[in-house]
């Protein structure tokens, strides 16, 4: 690897239309070797359009790809071995056995047979597997399954690993382990490319695209997107959250609320001086004991406000 | 490229190995058709249920119903004793044949006339009926036959002069066994419909467990995927080419004349072809349903126009030229030629040709639509 590599992804323009519908315009992504690059956004946003497209299983329809200096839409097949891909589900050989199932995807990618046993061990072993060797991939768990998955994609060394949403419906603790691998790769140079659904996942990225409607709408790390939002937030604890949540309405100086189980998240224009504000309001509308403390704002309120999904609209601002 | 065409080949076969019901699936429904079709399908008509009505009460009349039960092809189920009961056994079907001799049929023998006869035939079954007709007509020449002392065939009866003495030897199938038929058309009809499904739904449920994909971001060639899936099916087929052959030849005796160097030469190139159109159809199913629907709808209309059992010559024009494309239509030409015939390469070349030409096609086809198949 020359230095100039150390820009491992590089997608430019990139287009995608599924008959009469755009699922992905202009995007444009970089990517830096050793990153664990993020792609948030609801369903339907082009995630999965785009990292098939990287992959190069799926054409765009426009714009650049190259991974590693090799241009994907015109070479695809010099780029597959850089590169491992992990849809949301990893296609496992159910009937087949966890060393059998490795055994393939290692021949598939031309793993010299020699290295492929020392290397198998060691992914199993980084992932919690290596009791399981002989057991059938139909009978492992679902976190499990996801992590042989994870060993399948690893066995031969890509240097850039796409993952989409691969955590989806894994148990937090097997969340937590499957984690651990992906810094224990980015240790090694892997770079790595993910989507995912669960935003605690989203601050562990290096950096962050926010996607909506086949377009980036952000792209920064996680702390100077969360700079991004206007104000500032203000947690609003109290036992009736629901009360309080529409006790706020229409307050001068909200600019949004996020209803989050105990209490509400609330974004205010000025926190020090609207606060005697919310509680004058709360206290009139009959809610009671709500502590209101300024809290720093989680990827879940970025992403809410600044992709327009919460109930009022962030008064524009950034960008 | 030998490895991963190697690992392919390894995976299928454990898939298969560990798949308990696999064997069961395989040889089962082949045997049950095999003997479902060696002894129920016939087109011979025997124990045609028939009703009689004998007006004349003659010598005549019942020497002719006599020479009606002689023959075994006619169980009388009813004597009827006017025309309405014969009308009533015809339309409850009780009865397929009602056979009327009316009053004055004696008589009217015995004056040098001729005797009527009625026969009603339920024509629901035109098959049925065209062949018992057929035996009604034989039976009477050969009553009259009998009568006068003169050998007149049926089609010649009543015609004055010149005699025609017909003398019917059929060649390859002496005693016109339709098992003999039957059976070798067995061989590529079943294994046509095995190893198209077969080879279908192996890659449809790739697709649907999400192994494809994965499959596609390798580096693996297109003709690397396809060879390793079609290549155990291939032999899967041979061994169905095989079992069906050897029933044949040992359980209902069928005759085997010809090399069984041509046999496997043909069904080779067949299943060349079935795995192709099973090939092909994986490449236009998303999931299993949709290869189920699209396999019933392709399948049985190459099972119903190949001339296994509706001969082609018989068919309108346009379905014939579909019998063209269709490579059950060959392989049925090469296995009867093989078995009953036995005739070699020198006469089935063109069969054997155009069934290579499609299969290479069909395969050729399938490779260039797998690798688009994600978009």
């Amino acid at each position: 690897m020359n230095v100039e590599a150390a820009t491992v992804v590089e997608m430019r323009g990139l287009v995608r239309r599924f008959g009469a519908v755009s699922a992905v315009r202009d995007v444009n992504i970089e990517i830096a070797r050793g990153e664990i690059f993020g792609l948030v956004g609801p369903d339907g946003a082009g995630k999965t359009t785009i990292m098939r497209m990287l992959a190069g299983v799926l054409r765009p329809d426009a714009g650049q790809i190259r991974l590693m200096g090799v241009d994907v839409v015109a070479e695809p097949e010099r780029a597959k071995p850089h590169l491992s891909y992990m849809p949301q589900r990893f296609g496992l050989y159910e009937d087949m056995t966890v060393a059998e199932n490795i055994f393939f995807y290692a021949t598939l990618f031309e793993v010299p047979a020699r290295v492929r046993r020392e290397r198998a061990r060691g992914l199993l072993e980084g992932a919690g597997l290596q009791a399981f060797e002989g057991r059938r991939a139909g009978r492992l768990s679902g976190g499990m399954k996801q992590k042989l998955g994870l060993v399948c994609a690893l066995i031969h060394t890509p240097r850039v690993l796409v993952l989409d949403e691969p955590t989806t419906g894994v148990d937090p603790v097997s969340r937590r382990e499957f984690w651990g691998i992906l810094y224990g790769l980015r240790e090694e140079g892997v770079t790595i490319f993910l989507s995912t659904a669960y935003m605690d996942e989203a601050e562990r990225c290096s950096r962050l695209a926010l996607l909506n409607a086949g377009e980036i709408r952000y792209c920064d790390t996680p702390a100077r997107l969360k700079r991004l939002l206007p104000g500032a937030l203000l947690a609003v604890t109290t036992r009736d959250a629901r009360a309080a949540h529409a006790a706020l309405e229409g307050v001068p100086g909200v600019l949004g609320r996020l209803l989050m189980g105990d209490r509400v998240n609330v974004r205010v224009d000025d926190a020090l001086l609207r606060t005697p504000a919310l509680g004058a309001r709360l206290a009139e509308r009959g809610v009671r004991d709500a502590e209101i403390a300024p809290v720093e704002p989680g990827i879940e309120d970025v992403f809410v406000t600044l992709l327009g999904g919460a109930p009022e609209r962030g008064a524009g601002g950034a960008e | 490229m030998f490895d991963r065409l190697r690992v392919m080949l390894m995976k299928e076969l454990l898939e298969l190995h560990r798949d308990p019901w696999a064997m069961f699936r395989l040889v089962v429904p082949l045997l049950l058709q095999l003997f479902a079709f060696g002894y129920a399908a016939t087109f011979t008509v025997n124990h045609v249920a028939t009703s009689v009505l004998d007006l004349d009460h003659s010598q005549e009349s019942r020497g002719l119903i006599s020479h009606f039960a002689a023959t075994g092809r006619f169980d009388f189920v009813d004597f009827a004793t006017s025309q309405a009961d014969v009308t009533r056994d015809i339309d409850a079907g009780r009865a397929t044949v009602a056979i009327v001799i009316h009053a004055g049929f004696a008589r009217d023998l015995l004056n040098g006339r001729t005797g009527p006869l009625q026969v009603a035939v339920d024509g629901t079954n035109s098959n049925t009926a065209l062949i018992a007709l057929g035996y009604v007509g034989r039976i009477v020449a050969r009553y009259q036959a009998d009568r006068t002392g003169v050998t007149v065939p049926a089609a010649a009866a009543g015609a004055s002069g010149v005699s025609v003495t017909l003398r019917e030897r059929p060649w390859f199938n002496g005693g016109l066994e339709d098992r003999w038929f039957f059976i070798p058309g067995l061989i590529g009809t079943l294994t046509l419909i095995q190893v198209v499904s077969l080879t279908a739904f192996a890659v449809v449920r790739e697709r649907e467990v999400g192994t494809l994909e994965q499959i596609m971001v390798s580096p693996i060639r297109p003709i690397e995927f396809i060879l390793g899936k079609a290549a155990p099916f291939f032999f899967i087929g041979l061994g169905e080419v095989l079992l069906i052959t050897m029933v044949g030849e040992w359980w209902f005796h069928i005759p085997f004349l010809g090399s069984p160097l041509v046999m496997l030469l043909g069904a080779s190139l067949f299943l060349l072809a079935a795995l192709g159109l099973g090939l092909l159809l994986s490449t236009l199913s998303r999931t299993q349903q949709q290869a189920f629907a699209l396999n019933f709808f392709i399948v049985n209309p190459f099972f119903i126009l190949s001339g296994f059992a509706f001969p082609i010559a018989a068919m309108p024009a346009a379905m014939q030229w579909f019998t063209w494309i269709n490579p059950l239509r060959y392989f049925l030409v090469v296995t009867r030629a093989v078995f009953l015939k036995g005739v070699g390469i020198a006469v089935l070349w063109p069969d054997l040709a155009v069934m290579g030409l499609l299969g290479a096609v069909l395969f050729g086809l399938s490779i260039l639509r797998f690798r688009k198949s994600l978009d």
